[in-house]
Order: C-alpha cells, then structure tokens, then sequence
C-alpha cells in the first residue's frame, strides 16, 4: 500500500477554550490537489499551519510522506520542509528584501545553486506570475494582489513536491484568478506536486480540484468531489455554494 | 512573558551562537546599520558629557583646591563609568526599541513563520545575528564616546583656564590604567548583549496585532535600560575586588 503524501488522524486544537479544530483526520494522495472550503474563522488557516508544525495541535497526528511531523527531530524537520511550500494568507514577504531578494532567499540558503541559476530561477518564477516588471521593487511598493503572486511565485520557487496554499486566489480579479488557478494545475501536471488549497473561489476550485473538503465548526463535515458537493441538497452546502452556481 | 522565558530565550542564544554556519555577513551589515543609526546622537551625548562633567566639577575641585587633577577626574569618570552607562542607556533606547519593532512585525506578519517553514531557522538568521552585532558594536561606539568625552573636557578647561593640549594630554594618559580601561570598556559588551536580547526577546515573541509592535518596542527599552543598570551595579562590584 502507497504511503499518503499527508495524512491528518484526529487533530484537535484550540485556544484557551476557544475550540477551532475537533478531531480532524483527512488524507491527501500522491500528486493530488484537495481544495478545502469553509466559512471565515473556521480554522482551515489553523489546519494548514499544524501540518507543518507552526501550530501543535493539542492532540492527534499528521505524517507527511509517513513521517510524523510534530515528533520528528529538528533537523528531519528541516529537512522535510525543504520539500514543502507555504502560501500564506497574508503572503507574509520579507519587507526588507526586494522581490528577487525575496525570491532568491529559500534558493541561495537551502540550495547549492550558483549566482546564474538562480537569477534563471527567479525571473521564471516572475514570469510564471506575470510580474517580471517587479523585480527590483520592495514589498510596500506592491498591490495586495501583487504581493500574493509574489509570495505564490516564492514558495514554488523551490519545486516542492507538497504545496499547501492558503488562499492564493483572494483579491485578484477574475481573470488573474484563472491564470493562477492554471498556473497551480500545471504545477500539479508537470511537477506532480500535491496541493491543498484553501479557497473561498469556486472559479478556482474548478480548475483545480480533484477533490474537496468542506470544514465546518472545527470539524470535516463533507468531502467529494466538487460537482457532488456542489450538486448537494444539503443546507449547508447548498447554502454555501448557491450564489456561484446560479449562473449554470 | 516572565524572567524564565528570558533566560531560555538566552540559553537558546548561546545553544545556537558556537553553532557554524556563522552568519558574518549578517552580522556585518547589523553592525554597520547600528553604528550609521547611533553615530550621531551618541557623538553629541558623548562631547556634551565632557563639557558639563568639567564644567561642574572645576569648581568642586577648587572648593579643595584640588584643580589641578581635574583632567584625571574627568577622563575617569568617563571611562569608568559615564561613557559605558550613558552610551549603553542612549543606545538602549535606539535599538532596543528597533529591534523589538522589526522583528515584532515581522511576527505579526508571519514572516518569522514563512522563514521557518522554508527550513531557514529565524532564531539563527534574525535574534543570533543582531544580538551579536549589538555586543561587539557597543564598545566600539563607548571607546569614540570616551575619546570625544575627554575631548569636550578639555575644550570647557581652555575657556576657563587655557591648559595646553599637552599637559591635558599628559595629566589623562598618567591618571588613567589599564584596571579602567579594561573593564569600563570591556563591560558594555555586556550591555550591548542585554540591548540585542531583551529587544530581539520582545519582538520575537509579540503578540499579535500592532498594539503587540508597540508593546515590544517600548518594553524592551524599559526593561533593557533597567537590566543595563542592574549588570552595571554587578560588574562594578567584580571590577572593584579583581582591580581594588
Ligand atoms: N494564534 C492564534 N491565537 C488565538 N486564536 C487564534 C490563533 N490563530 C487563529 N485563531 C482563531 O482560530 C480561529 C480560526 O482561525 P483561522 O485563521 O484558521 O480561520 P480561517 O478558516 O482561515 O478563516 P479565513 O477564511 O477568514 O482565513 C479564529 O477564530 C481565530 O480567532
Ligand atoms: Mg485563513
């Protein structure tokens, strides 16, 4: 039997008595890509960040590729993450660096590339995002939309084989929201990454998704592709997806 | 966050600080910025000091009729103490607060944690490297204090008296020994590390929102400035009973 890529058993976390996830267990595939869905403030944010140990849940486990992250040594531990990329919500760019110093920055310190490469490396990540002009630009200098390309364009950098974005489509317009979401399926294709994506897009969602979860007051309530969730009859879901789905 | 988490954030410090790879280039541009950041306000602290301290003292000393080691008086007092504990207070409240803001934000905005997740160890790349460049720079900025210091003493003693720059010199380098030089200078390292950690302390560990910026830069200024005070009443104490 194929090890997971990522496989969450039972997690639970909260703050003070401030409940945000209630036994979470989820698994994700080789070179899949799982959308997660959820109302604002449910904890998907607070997931993804458990499963790469900048929270610890207060109980349960996550193993990536069947090595338990929160009880691994440090340097496993470094050494894993190498292989992961991180998308923040708030794109999270070193404000004192520029754009290429931001990008060149996990490539130069983790990495034995020389100086050519990684000016190559750099300028197609700019161009994968379509933003080779802002190059020598400081992060205040950059549009909110700008800032998360920027940070998408970062954490890919590095070809990892799991990339878990939070977010990556919020506050961009429609059409740049279709290149990214291509952009983060042809990753998926050419590199056979495995992505999780947090998302609130189903424009996105839709070209993306293999798979779908849908998190709900701390715990995962539905899962399935998009189209059965989407199609659902349940109130929840039929709630929360209704006002895309007009339009069909 | 109580004294114990200081004083682990310290030993952490030290776990990671022997550890190669050694971040000099890091470390040197810190330096460089701190030294370009203080350099002003540090020098005018330091010649106003020696103008006032001979000022006041002129006519103390000749309450005694003691005038004539005014020199000696007013070299010591900067090298042993007025020049580390001023410089030490003065850059405190420069970099204290500024480190306690930089890497406050850059909690807040999950910087510190887009660095770790990218396998770089924020610790190492952004608290070990300032703390440093702080503990090495401060006696570097104390030593031009003290020359500026003895400088100004000797400007306010030609308006009043008209001393020759030789005897002045002279009556300075006879007054003061090695057992002043030594520790006064040698113990702002000290005070340099304690302005890098309490301000790398506070911002590493803010609380999110920028009300936890602001909290991070002011408290460390207060809690440096007292710790500074502190060490300084200790390591007198040592320096006395190693040098009577
Ligand atoms: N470090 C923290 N300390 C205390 N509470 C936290 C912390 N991080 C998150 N929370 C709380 O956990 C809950 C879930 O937060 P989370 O950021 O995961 O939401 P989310 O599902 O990502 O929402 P959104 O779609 O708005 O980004 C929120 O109510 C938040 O207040
Ligand atoms: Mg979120």
């Amino acid at each position: 039997m194929a090890i997971e890529m990522v496989k969450i058993s039972h997690i639970s976390k909260a703050f003070d008595d401030f409940v945000v996830l209630d036994d979470v267990s989820l698994s994700v595939n080789h070179g899949e890509n799982l959308v997660v869905f959820g109302k604002s403030g449910t904890g998907k944010s607070v997931l993804l960040k458990c499963m790469v140990k900048l929270l610890v849940p207060d109980a349960g486990e996550v193993f990536i590729e069947g090595k338990n992250v929160h009880t691994i040594s440090n340097a496993e531990l470094t050494e894993l993450r190498k292989n992961i990329g991180f998308l923040f919500q708030s794109a999270a760019l070193y404000d004192s660096m520029s754009v290429s110093e931001n990008l060149a920055f996990p490539l130069i310190r983790n990495f034995f590339f020389t100086k050519q490469e990684v000016e190559a490396k750099v300028k197609r990540a700019l161009e994968m995002v379509s933003l080779e002009h802002a190059v020598d630009k400081m992060p205040s200098e950059l549009s909110g939309g700008m800032r998360k390309r920027i940070g998408l364009a970062r954490s890919i950098i590095t070809e990892p084989k799991l990339m878990l974005y939070d977010e990556p489509t919020t506050g961009l317009d429609p059409i740049t929201t279709k290149e990214i979401s291509r952009l983060i399926r042809d990753l998926q294709n050419e590199l056979k990454m495995t992505s999780i994506i947090i998302t609130h897009d189903l424009a996105c969602a839709q070209i993306i998704s293999d798979r779908a979860v849908v998190l709900e007051k701390g715990k995962l309530k539905y899962e399935g592709s998009l189209k059965e969730l989407t199609a659902s009859s349940d109130p929840f879901l039929h709630d929360f997806f209704t006002s895309d789905i007009i339009e069909d | 966050m109580g004294v114990g988490q200081l004083f682990e954030f310290c030993f952490r410090f030290l776990k990671n600080v022997f550890l190669p790879p050694y971040e000099f280039h890091e470390i040197k541009k810190h330096m460089d910025e701190l030294g370009v950041k203080t350099l002003p306000i540090v020098s005018v602290t330091g010649f106003i000091i020696g103008v006032v301290l001979a000022m006041q003292s002129e006519p103390i000393l000749a309450r005694f009729g003691a005038e004539s080691v005014l020199p000696a008086m007013v070299s010591l007092s900067v090298v042993r103490e007025l020049g580390p504990v001023i410089t030490a207070l003065i850059f405190a409240g420069r970099v204290s607060s500024g480190i306690g803001a930089e890497l406050g934000s850059m909690r807040v905005t999950e910087q510190i944690d887009a660095m770790e997740v990218s396998a770089i160890d924020p610790f190492r790349y952004l608290v070990v490297t300032r703390v440093v460049a702080c503990s090495f720079i401060l006696p570097v900025l104390t030593l031009y204090v003290v020359f500026l210091a003895i400088f100004g003493g000797y400007l306010a003693m030609i308006l009043s008296q008209g001393m020759s720059l030789q005897l002045y010199v002279v009556s300075v380098v006879e007054a003061i020994r090695f057992g002043d030089i030594i520790p006064g200078i040698g113990k702002t390292f000290f005070f340099g590390f304690i302005v890098g950690i309490v301000g790398a302390f506070k911002g590493y560990n803010a609380d999110k929102g920028t009300e936890g910026v602001g909290k991070a830069s002011t408290t460390s200024v207060v809690l440096s400035s007292l710790l500074i005070l502190v060490t300084d009443t200790v390591l007198v104490k040592i320096t006395l009973w190693i040098w009577p």
